[in-house]
Parts: C-alpha cells; structure tokens; sequence
C-alpha cells in the first residue's frame, strides 16, 4: 500500500474518533476564524467601497458580494453534508453523523441568507423580489431540506436512529443541487445565468471580481471554522459521559 | 471493505441513481411547466396560449419603445435577434432596469393579432457586470457586452 493511501487511511480512521477531533481542531477553528475574518473584511471593504458601480444597477449590485458566497456555500455545505450521510451508512461513523447535525443549521442560515439577499436586489433590478421560476424554486427546497435535516433528527428520538434516517434524506436531497446549478440553462428563468463558469472568461469585470473571489474564499474559511465550532459542541454534547469528557470540564 | 460495507455503498448508489432518475424524468415530463416564460420564437410560432395569462420574455428591441400622450401606456417590441419578435402594450410603472437592448419578462396575454397585453413588466437583468466606464470603451470599439 502506497504512503499517501496509508495517510489517508490513518486520517480517515482518526477524524472517527470525536477525541482525537476535539483535541486536534481547536487550532483550526481559530485560524479559520482569523484568516476567514481577515479575508471577509478585506473582501467587503474592497467590494462595497471601492468597487465601481455596474452601469445597469448602479450600486445595488454590491449585494452579490453576500449573495454569490453565501448561495454557493449554502449548496458546498449539503454537497458535503451528502457525503458525510454516505460515509455514515456505509461505515457507521458517529463522527460523519455528527458533523451532519453540525453542519445543517449552518447551511440552512446561508440558504435563508441567499434568499433574502436575492429578494432584496430582485426588487430594484426585476421589479419583483420573488418569481417562481426554476432558481429560486429550487433554492427554496434546499431551505426547505435543511428544514427536513433538522426536524427528522428531532423528530426521531433513538440517536441512532435518527442518524440513519438522516442520512438517507442528506444523500437523497442532494439531487436538488445540480437542479440548482444548472435551472438557469436547462430552463427560461428571471434568473441570469452564472456570470463565472469554469474555462470561460468571466462575465462580470476583473475590478469587481476580484473583492468578491477574495470575500468568497473568506467565507469558505470561516464558514469552515463555524462547522468544526458546532461539531466540538455536538461532541461534548453526545460524548457527555466519556472519561475524557469529564476530565476536560473538570480542567476547565 | 468489507462485505457488508460494500453492500451498504451499494444500496446508498442504488437509492441515488433511483432518485436521480426519478427526479430527471418528472422534469423532462415538466419541462414545459417549469419554464418560466414563452421565448419569442414560440409566441410567434403559435405554440404560446391565446388569451390565457402567460409570460414571455426576449430582448426590449433598439428604438421600439414609444410612449402615449396619457403618460403610463407604452409599447415595445420584444426580440430574440433571431427574426422572431412580438409587440407588447402595457399601461404602468417600467421598473428602473427597463431599457432598449436588455432583458425583459412580461406577464399577461396574448391577443389572437399578436400583441402581448402585459399586465406585469420585469426587468430580465443579464450575467454581464461592468463598470460604466467599460461599458462605454466597449461601445466605442463596437464590442458587444
């Protein structure tokens, strides 16, 4: 077996054990804090007040600089939250159930942050904030998924019941995404198609892209860090009885 | 992996392309419901309902808009650049994107002559974000946003 296999394979068994994860991400989540932070200052700052204005929308098409990052994390955090649900049916990680009940409030507040942003600038540039269309539809039922994420699992009161059914919504829901990605070429929409696509040179310019690929990436990071806060606090939660557990509050 | 993980993974792919397959036909069967307005080309060709209320959308074309005396009635012609165009009447407030050369989504229906009577007018804002003086650089050379 190769090294890179063999580091994977060690990786994969250690983020199982919620210990191993609870001692070694406290450094992470503050960097991510930090860096993303850092990044999403720069980002808006750069955007909002140095960015020109579009010569359609004047300055109302600042609210992309919420709206891009936040709809697109708010589809990456189920795509995750997917696999996390896979990894747990196959393999039974508490871990990978965890990090779902991390995960979906946080994805579920980006998709209501997507929508609201989208309803805010619709009015100025459609004239409406909402339209039935095939974009917002869709995004709408990732809310309403997110919704189904949290519910389900309270809704069910063996813990690890729960995470089995869970898990089955996460892996089927997520053929709601490419439905998402792509409702603006494969259907007429109000919606304009995307203004970034990979190989093509991009439609929106160079001046205003840049704040908005570095306020992206902020909120990437610091998104992350958000996830592995929550997932810390599901692991003190879920494993309150551990001797590990006791020992860390007792030190505190 | 062992052989009930392998089984598991199977049924997780199962349930997948299950509802991935589901979720694709049910769209095609949609296809038409799910769009959201009629193209120029198909209000023209005659695929678009008569007097049922619709939506349709194109292009506003260059110099087709035209005012009344009244003050709110206005008439334009929506186009694909394609050859196929309809004129549209509407009577009330143009939302601030409104303009020769963009998008443009019109609810209301359709005459038996032709005419879109539009009860509803949105601005069909494009994937094109440009500062004004680039618009303006682009114009001069004659590049198309």
């Amino acid at each position: 077996m190769g090294k890179a296999t063999e580091w994977f394979r060690r990786t994969f068994h250690r983020m199982g054990s919620p210990r191993w994860f609870f001692a070694g991400s406290r450094g992470w989540m503050l960097g991510l804090y930090l860096v993303g932070g850092a990044l999403i200052a720069i980002g808006s700052a750069w955007g909002l007040g140095f960015a020109p204005t579009d010569r359609l929308q004047g300055d109302s098409y600042r609210i992309l600089y919420v709206h891009v990052p936040a709809a697109h994390l708010a589809e990456a955090v189920y795509v995750a939250i997917a696999i996390a649900g896979a990894v747990h049916l196959v393999w039974r990680m508490k871990m990978a159930d965890l990090a779902i009940a991390a995960a979906a409030p946080v994805g579920m507040t980006l998709t209501a942050a997507a929508l609201a942003t989208g309803y805010i600038w619709g009015i100025p540039t459609w004239g409406t904030g909402w339209v039935w269309d095939a974009r917002t539809t869709s995004m709408l039922v990732l809310l309403f998924l997110y919704f189904g994420l949290i519910a389900l699992r309270q809704a069910v009161p063996r813990a690890d019941r729960a995470a089995l059914a869970v898990s089955v919504l996460a892996i089927v829901g997520v053929v709601n995404i490419p439905i998402i990605k792509y409702s603006v070429d494969w259907f007429t929409t109000l919606h304009q198609p995307a203004s970034i696509r990979i190989g093509e040179r991009p439609s929106i310019d160079p001046s205003m892209l840049w704040p908005l690929a570095v306020n992206a990436l902020g909120y990437y990071l610091f998104l992350v860090g958000v996830v592995i806060a929550a997932l810390r606090a599901k692991i003190i939660e879920r494993e309150a009885k551990a001797d590990w557990v006791r020992t860390w509050v007792q030190a505190r | 992996m062992t052989p009930l993980r392998r089984q598991r993974a199977a049924t997780v792919l199962f349930v997948l392309a299950g509802a991935g397959v589901t979720l694709a036909v049910a769209m095609l069967a949609l296809e038409q419901d799910i769009n959201l307005f009629y193209p120029p080309e198909q209000v023209v060709s005659g695929e678009a309902p008569i007097g049922k209320r619709i939506r349709a959308g194109g292009m506003v074309a260059a110099g087709s808009v035209a005012h009344d005396d009244t003050g709110l009635g206005v008439s334009f012609v929506v186009t694909d650049y394609q050859g196929s165009e309809f004129r549209v009447d509407y009577e009330g407030l143009l939302p601030g994107l409104f303009g020769e050369g963009e998008g443009v989504l019109v609810a209301g229906q359709l005459r038996a002559d032709g005419v879109f009577e539009a009860e509803e007018v949105l601005a069909k804002h494009d994937e094109n974000y440009m500062p004004p003086e680039v618009a303006d650089m682009m114009a001069a050379t004659g590049e198309q946003p």
